[in-house]
């Protein structure tokens, strides 16, 4: 079984087209990553898909890094 | 030419919805059509059956959020996410805006213009997947014209043209155009039912001297449906016999 922060680190390389050595817990998907606005919403349907949570418009605007998505999930599920 | 396209149909059960459901079974795509009741729906199933289209007619109420996000439900586990959308339910509920009901008002806005945004919304994520999608919103002349007796439909036109562009710039990057249809006088049940002299002044109106075909409605809905149509993105295409150019 993969960790969480495995299975996000996966869904951001799925969503944004980017190679697994380019995302470190620290990368912000905008900065770093280079995801547009509709990335990101697209980013946290395919998390809240995987996970089978719900994210709030409000906690989704706050996930701007892996760690944030990270940490998200690990507390509400 | 759609085959293995899956689309929805808005109010398809007669007048330009049901020529639009027709153009696209004739096109080989799977097609579903709403109707807001249980004869509607099963009229729509039985032409597309008759036919050897593939499809099946729904009831679904586009004013009411529930029974979109039910009726979507039931069409993808059905058949698979609809890869196009055409908006075409529409109302009417003229009157004089010194004699209008503020209900006239609420139920035209609803069911023409916040249903486009339901709809979309609802079909939206399927789309982005699949990084492809057509979503085809009927308007209307009057929508740019203007029309007394219409302030609510032409309103609501005017909202989905206003929708159709913004939209059209949200989700372009993802394989997905948006694009509207503003048709003229079209031979419906809904211009049969004028007399003689309104139809001559109406007539008198239209450089081409005649109405139009729904079927010539539905042919550039299947165009715009299409491959080919894939970098026309945000436009309102006039289909009015050139009563109105811009």
């Amino acid at each position: 079984m993969s960790t969480i922060e495995e299975r996000v680190k996966k869904i951001v390389c799925e969503q944004l087209g980017v190679k697994e050595s380019e995302v470190q817990s620290t990368s912000s998907f905008v900065e770093d990553l280079g995801a547009d606005s509709l990335d990101t919403v697209e980013l946290v349907m395919a998390l809240e898909e995987e996970f089978e949570t719900e994210i709030p418009d409000e906690e989704a605007e706050k996930l701007t890094t892996v760690k944030d998505a990270v940490d998200y999930i690990e507390s509400h599920t | 030419m759609l085959q293995g396209q899956v689309v929805l149909v808005t109010g398809a059960s007669r007048g330009i919805g049901k020529a639009i459901l027709e153009g696209f079974g004739r096109a080989g795509a799977t097609v579903i059509g709403t109707a807001t009741s249980e004869s509607g729906a099963s009229g729509i199933s039985h032409e597309l059956g008759k036919e050897g289209w593939n499809g099946d007619g729904i009831v679904m109420n586009v004013g009411d959020p529930e029974s979109v996000s039910a009726g979507i439900s039931q069409v993808t586990q059905a058949y698979g996410a609809p890869s196009v959308l055409v908006n075409n339910a529409g109302i009417t509920r003229d009157g004089l805006v010194m004699r209008m009901k503020t209900d006239d008002w609420e139920d035209v806005i609803s069911t023409n213009l916040s249903a486009a945004y339901r709809t979309s919304q609802a079909v939206l994520k399927g789309m982005m997947k699949a990084r492809w999608g057509r979503i085809i919103n009927i308007s209307s002349v009057v929508a740019s014209m203007g029309n007394p007796g219409q302030v609510n439909y032409a309103a609501s036109k005017a909202g989905v043209e206003g929708l159709t562009r913004s939209l059209a710039r949200e989700v372009a990057s993802r394989g997905i155009t948006v694009n509207a249809i503003a048709p003229g006088f079209i031979e419906t049940d809904m211009t049969r039912a004028l007399d003689d002299k309104q139809r001559e002044a109406m007539l008198s109106a239209i450089p081409a001297g005649r109405l139009g075909e729904a079927s010539e409605v539905a042919e550039l809905a299947v165009f715009l449906a299409s491959g080919a149509a894939g970098y026309i993105n945000g436009e309102t295409i006039n289909v009015n016999g050139g009563m109105y150019m811009n």
